[in-house]
């Protein structure tokens, strides 16, 4: 599903990774892992297309519209309400029954009571649970998951390995990185450790 | 069907966003009446009525600037552009609904604008009011499309005034001409043609600023 | 193309630059016959049009390289875009120099808003330096090179368009105080002086691109291999 060759990106003229070489098949849950600075999140925008290599080169073999992107922000319109930051994405991603689908995530993820709430009065792990429901809305193929722990309380991470073990059942293709390897250890069919 | 469906949904939530928040338009009106209210105090006596007609546009080209300025504000802030770039929406899209949010902004301006300006100065006629419709579509689709470039910069909206002045000159002529010309004809077709040949490169190029 | 035979293309194009140059200043100082009105001080139209042209001629090479990057996403037509543009910059200067000096022999003023030469290159001055200032404020990768190829594009799409605003402004914003009485009709000897002054320029602004084009893939170059060795 993702091949890269060769993979380096700069910023500047700081070099993040270089001569990064990946295949990832099918249902594959790779987890990244490395300490601050390795590359981790640069190497999820890339397999995103958000980021285009300086060097090699890079190809995913889903198009942008299967591809689930959970970044470090929340990605959401903070003067928003989660309903209509979900129904915008909703529109956007042409999903069918949207408002069904947003109930039915806003729910699993606990926020339906906060649902008509302005984002900007969201605590830290609620944002991050609208995050996830960004993410999964449109049932993407392949899942990019920066962090997808941080700032979760103890229920919310308990509701995302919910999560993380149906995506593992349902086959569903994901890259995750993390500084927590343990706590997603049982999911990983591989690990990639960035220096 | 589906595109014009994206920018609705788009520029549905830019208008809610500024309903919300209530700082752009405000200002915006604010700006252009003090502007006007400034320009009486640098016009010399004897000046001309047709000084004034000038000063008008050079508060029209600022009032856009300043609408502008905070046009990719929340996108740039929260990164929310690389959540909207990643949708099937064709990223041209992003242009055209933020673009429509800002000449609704400046329209809006501009109904406080024209009144006061003639309260204070000269009649507005058709062909002033014409003008003004066809140059805030010029400086809506080159605005938006500048205004997406300096967001990406470190300088942020530093940058705008510099990169937007040059390309709306010919807007400021265009659009003094329709105002006070003999034949405004010829300075509002010549507006028409600025819209619709920066319109299309801008409607074209915004995805290369949005990407890599 | 090995080594030696780029950097003997360089070397001709300089020498041919230099070679056209002092011939066709020869003759426009020497050899044309004085313009029927202006006489002697006429002259210098033929550094400055040359100038102008070429100035324009870096700008359209700019748009160009910039649509190649947009349209293969290949970032070697990064350098070479900002190249031209800063060849194009250095001619508009040029240009902007020669036009006074013109307007100062002419009609005794440093500057004239009826000048539409003078007038359009201002305006692309403003637009182009702030191609440098975009270009200083963003960080270097594929987004600074997407971004300037489209202000490239947009730039060489200026040009008409502010020349056709600065025409419909001349009657309306500044009354035409200064004319130049151009015999429109160029004897044989003035266009040809023209021509070998223009192939001058345009031979010089090209070996100026490539000059600074090389120095900067060099420099790049270089920092890849210390790079490579650290």
């Amino acid at each position: 599903m993702i091949t890269a060759r060769a993979l380096e990106r700069r910023f500047g003229d700081k070099r993040v990774f270089s001569a990064l070489d990946l295949d990832v098949a099918d249902s594959e849950f790779l987890v990244v892992t490395g300490p601050n600075g390795s590359g981790k999140s640069t190497l999820l925008a890339l397999c995103a297309g958000l980021l285009a290599p300086t060097r090699g080169e890079i190809d995913v073999a889903v198009p942008r519209e299967r591809i689930g992107y959970l970044a470090h922000e929340p990605l959401v319109y903070r003067e928003l309400s989660a309903l209509e930051n979900l129904d915008l994405y909703g529109r956007l991603y042409r999903i069918p029954e949207r408002r069904e689908r947003i109930g039915m995530l806003l729910e699993r993820f606990g926020l339906w009571e906060a649902r008509r709430e302005r984002v900007g009065a969201f605590s830290r792990g609620m944002a991050q649970r609208l995050a996830l429901c960004r993410t999964l809305l449109h049932d993407p193929d392949l899942l990019l998951l920066d962090e997808p722990y941080a700032g979760l309380d103890r229920d919310g991470a308990e509701l995302l390995d919910g999560e993380l073990a149906g995506l593992r059942e349902g086959r569903r293709t994901c890259l995750l990185a993390t500084h927590d390897r343990e706590r997603v250890a049982s999911f990983a069919t591989r690990e990639l450790a960035l220096a | 069907m589906t595109y014009l469906g994206d920018v609705a949904a788009l520029a549905r939530k830019d208008l809610l966003l500024e309903l919300r928040s209530r700082d752009t338009v405000p200002a915006m009106v604010l700006f252009v009446v003090a502007a006007l209210v400034v320009f009486n105090f640098s016009l010399p006596a004897g000046s001309g009525t047709l000084a004034a007609y000038g000063l008008l546009w050079v508060a029209i080209v600022f009032t856009a600037l300043l609408g502008l300025m905070r046009a990719f504000l929340a996108e740039r802030e929260q990164r929310i552009l690389d959540g909207l770039v990643l949708t099937p929406a064709d990223r041209s899209a992003i242009w055209a609904a933020k673009g429509l949010a800002v000449l609704a902004f400046l329209l809006l301006a501009e109904l406080v604008a024209l009144p006061a300006f003639a309260l204070f100065f000269e009649p507005v006629g058709a062909e002033l009011v014409a003008g003004v419709l066809l140059a805030d579509l010029g400086l809506a689709a080159v605005g938006t499309l500048l205004a997406a470039m300096a967001a990406a910069s470190r300088a942020r909206e530093l940058l705008l005034p510099l990169l937007f002045l040059p390309l709306v000159i010919p807007v400021v002529v265009g659009g003094v001409g329709a105002s006070v010309a003999a034949d405004p004809a010829r300075y509002l077709g010549f507006l028409g043609l600025y819209d619709l040949v920066f319109a299309i490169l801008s409607w074209a190029s915004f995805e290369y600023v949005v990407t890599e | 193309m090995s080594t030696s035979l780029r950097n003997n293309g360089a070397v001709v194009l300089a020498a041919g630059a230099a070679a056209l140059l002092l011939a066709g200043l020869a003759l426009a100082f020497y050899w044309v016959p004085n313009a029927p009105v202006e006489g002697f001080r006429q002259r210098i139209f033929y550094v400055h049009v040359p100038v102008a042209l070429t100035a324009y001629a870096c700008f359209g090479w700019a748009a160009w390289k910039g649509l190649r990057l947009l349209s293969t996403r290949d970032r070697r037509y990064d350098l070479e875009s900002y190249t031209a543009v800063h060849m194009g910059v250095i001619f508009g200067a040029l240009t902007l120099v020669t036009g006074s000096i013109w307007a100062r022999t002419s009609w005794g003023v440093w500057w004239s808003w009826s000048e539409r030469q003078l007038v359009l290159f201002l305006i692309l001055f403003l637009f182009y330096s702030a191609y440098f200032m975009l270009r200083y404020s963003t960080d270097p990768g594929p987004r600074r090179a997407n971004m300037s190829a489209v202000y490239a594009l947009f730039g060489v799409v200026l040009i008409p368009v502010s020349f056709l605003a600065i025409r419909l402004a001349e009657g309306l914003i500044h009354p035409v105080v200064f004319d130049r009485n151009v015999d429109e009709n160029l004897a044989a000897s003035q266009l040809v002086t023209f021509g070998v002054c223009l192939a001058g320029t345009l031979a010089l602004a090209g070996a100026l691109y490539v000059n600074e084009l090389t120095g900067k893939r060099l420099d790049e170059r270089l920092r890849e291999l210390r790079e490579a060795l650290a």
